[in-house]
């Protein structure tokens, strides 16, 4: 029976020869990602319900992001408790301040994604993983308890939508760009309980980094999934990142799989894209909404916070200054210590940035840059719903790093193009 | 029987539901007292125990945070009836033992304000305001199983001990 590369991994993760879209699988997990919010009340109930362990203390990764360094004594109190568990089940892949990034940049880069595995964890985010060829999916706190003491979990396997990707970028369009448009054409419901498969050839010019960049927002269109198929640059970068175990197995679309809807873009016409309030759909291109005033630009994130994000931000601000308040929030320690050692900080500093410690912070309205009544952000993060960043009647702007930059130079809305 | 407050909006999300600045916490009752702050922040004053929200299409959506379904709860809210629910949001629910009801009827017949009755097992939405009814399909089996077990962790409990 044809199946798809996401129906491949569930049938194998359920230990069956086949599964079809639609049908209930008792699926084994490979990694379990926990971090400060969703897993502190996932320890209370397994504590509570007398059901306190773990199922492998090798295939849980734990690191605290969302309000990490503690923004207050409350959220000071949900990293005790990550710490204690964390610490009392002896878990190995656990990354306190100084080592803890944000989730999803974190995980790939110390080499804890592998393709073929299921991984889930208590963050809707953590369907980025399927660039690396993996079923990969967010779950709220009683599945990650679940998941933690039991290393298993159901799952309804989903249909999958074909996005195929065809042509090249144009110069000064990114991932997100590709990402914001096709949100924008689909919905952010338009792929409601079904797996998102990116293929076509304008993913294959692609780093790691920006396909993250495409899969992390899989869950704003609505979906269990994004996925993305195996090839060189995914074996390269594996190389480079995997440590301890680096077995995996490669699975792929058979020809003939079937498909609830393929959806086709002609990457040569995708603009910079800006995602206006207050829906991730909200993508225009940048030439539709430029001119229109900001308060703060905020560069980081699990969606654009990697090296890659920072260097094209920082080739844009080079020996210019910003307009407007400008955060830049490298997503991790290394990706830090590297834009550190490239000479991206001189570049922020002359431009006034403030470069702030890994955290998601101010994406989610947590701290280190929140917005107040009014205010209007461009920021790279991945969602711009009501009150996201700060007060409810702040706006949030999504869009690449590169327009970002830009903006923020302009102190409006502007195309990164155009700034010479 | 409680009283209905009527959203006729599509993606009402996590971040309306419960925002982002109250998460550093997990206790119900306090995340009850922010429910649905950013879509109407006098929810909290109107709702009373019994009541249900009645939304359109993708309710839920955004963010994994189970707090979303616990502050719904902790305000004593019966159910969500809408017309479709986000993924995270519905298996969260499920997993709390929390009952949610899809219906493309209710959410154009109810009016905000309305008194309605549940009857869960006939699959039934009595407005006594309007006076009509209108029949829902139940949950799947295996959501209903994991309801009836008091939530997934009664039931992962159940059958480790089962084993």
């Amino acid at each position: 029976m044809a199946m798809t590369i996401t129906e491949k991994i569930l049938a194998r993760a359920a230990g069956k020869q086949s599964v079809r879209s639609g049908e209930l699988v008792d699926a084994a997990i490979d990694v379990v990602m926990c971090h400060d919010v969703t897993t502190p009340p996932a320890i209370s109930m397994l504590i509570e319900k007398g059901i306190d362990r773990v199922f492998d203390a090798e295939k849980i990764v734990v690191t605290p992001d969302h309000f990490q360094p503690a923004k207050d004594v409350k959220s000071a109190e949900l990293h005790r408790r990550l710490d204690e568990w964390a610490r009392r089940h002896r878990i190995k892949h656990y990354y306190r301040l100084g080592r803890a990034g944000v989730c999803h940049a974190l995980l790939p880069e110390q080499g804890h994604i592998r393709p073929g595995e299921v991984i889930v964890g208590g963050d809707s985010h953590t369907c980025t993983y399927g660039a690396f060829a993996a079923f990969s999916t967010g779950i709220g706190s009683t599945d990650l308890a679940a998941a933690i003491a039991t290393g298993r979990l159901w799952f309804k396997v989903p249909a999958s939508i074909k996005i195929v990707l065809k042509g090249s970028l144009g110069p000064g369009v990114y991932s997100k760009d590709v990402i914001l448009a096709v949100i924008g054409r689909i919905g952010t419901d338009g792929a409601l309980y079904r797996a998102m498969e990116f293929s076509g050839p304008a993913l294959a010019d692609m780093s790691m980094e920006a396909r993250m960049t495409i899969t992390n927002m899989a869950i704003e269109a609505g979906a269990k999934n994004g996925i993305i198929g195996f090839d060189d640059t995914t074996e390269n970068y594996l190389n480079e990142h995997l440590r301890d175990n680096k077995d995996y197995t490669v699975y792929e679309s058979d020809e003939d799989a079937e498909y609830a809807a393929i959806e086709e873009f002609d990457c040569c016409e995708i603009e910079p894209m800006v995602a206006l309030p207050h829906l991730p759909s909200g993508g225009v291109p940048v030439g539709q909404c430029s001119g229109r005033r900001m308060d703060q630009a905020y560069i980081g994130s699990c969606t654009n916070g990697r090296i890659e994000d920072l260097r094209i931000a920082a080739g844009i601000m080079k020996g210019k200054k910003v307009a407007i308040r400008t955060l830049i929030v490298p997503a991790t320690p290394t990706i830090w210590k590297q834009a550190k050692d490239e000479g991206l900080f001189d570049v922020f500093y002359d431009a006034e940035c403030v470069v702030a410690a890994p955290t998601c912070g101010a994406c989610l309205g947590g701290f280190m840059g929140v917005l107040a009544a009014g205010e209007k952000c461009v920021s790279t993060t991945n969602r711009n719903f009501v009150g996201r960043m700060g007060h409810p009647e702040s706006e949030v702007y999504l869009a690449s790093p590169a327009t970002a930059a830009a903006s923020a130079i302009e102190g409006k809305l502007a195309d990164a193009r155009e700034v010479v | 029987m409680g009283k209905a407050h009527v959203y006729r909006r599509d993606h009402i999300n996590t971040d309306e539901i419960i925002p982002a600045r109250y998460l550093n916490t997990d206790e119900e009752e306090e995340l009850a007292r922010h429910c649905m702050e950013d879509l109407d922040a006098g929810f909290v004053e109107k709702a009373g125990e019994g009541d249900v929200i009645v939304a359109g299409d993708d309710f839920g959506c955004g963010s994994s945070r189970e707090h979303a379904v616990w502050a719904i709860r902790g305000a004593k809210v019966r159910t969500v009836i809408a017309r479709s629910f986000a993924r995270i949001f519905y298996r969260n629910a499920i997993n709390c033992g929390f009952y949610l009801i899809e219906s493309n009827e209710a959410v154009e017949r109810i009016n905000d304000g309305d008194e309605v009755e549940i009857d869960f097992e006939a699959g039934l939405i009595k407005d006594k305001t309007s006076g009509i009814e209108i029949s829902f399909s139940p949950l799947p089996d295996f959501a209903l199983e994991i309801i009836g077990d008091g939530g997934l962790l009664e039931h992962v409990k159940k059958e480790m001990q089962g084993n």
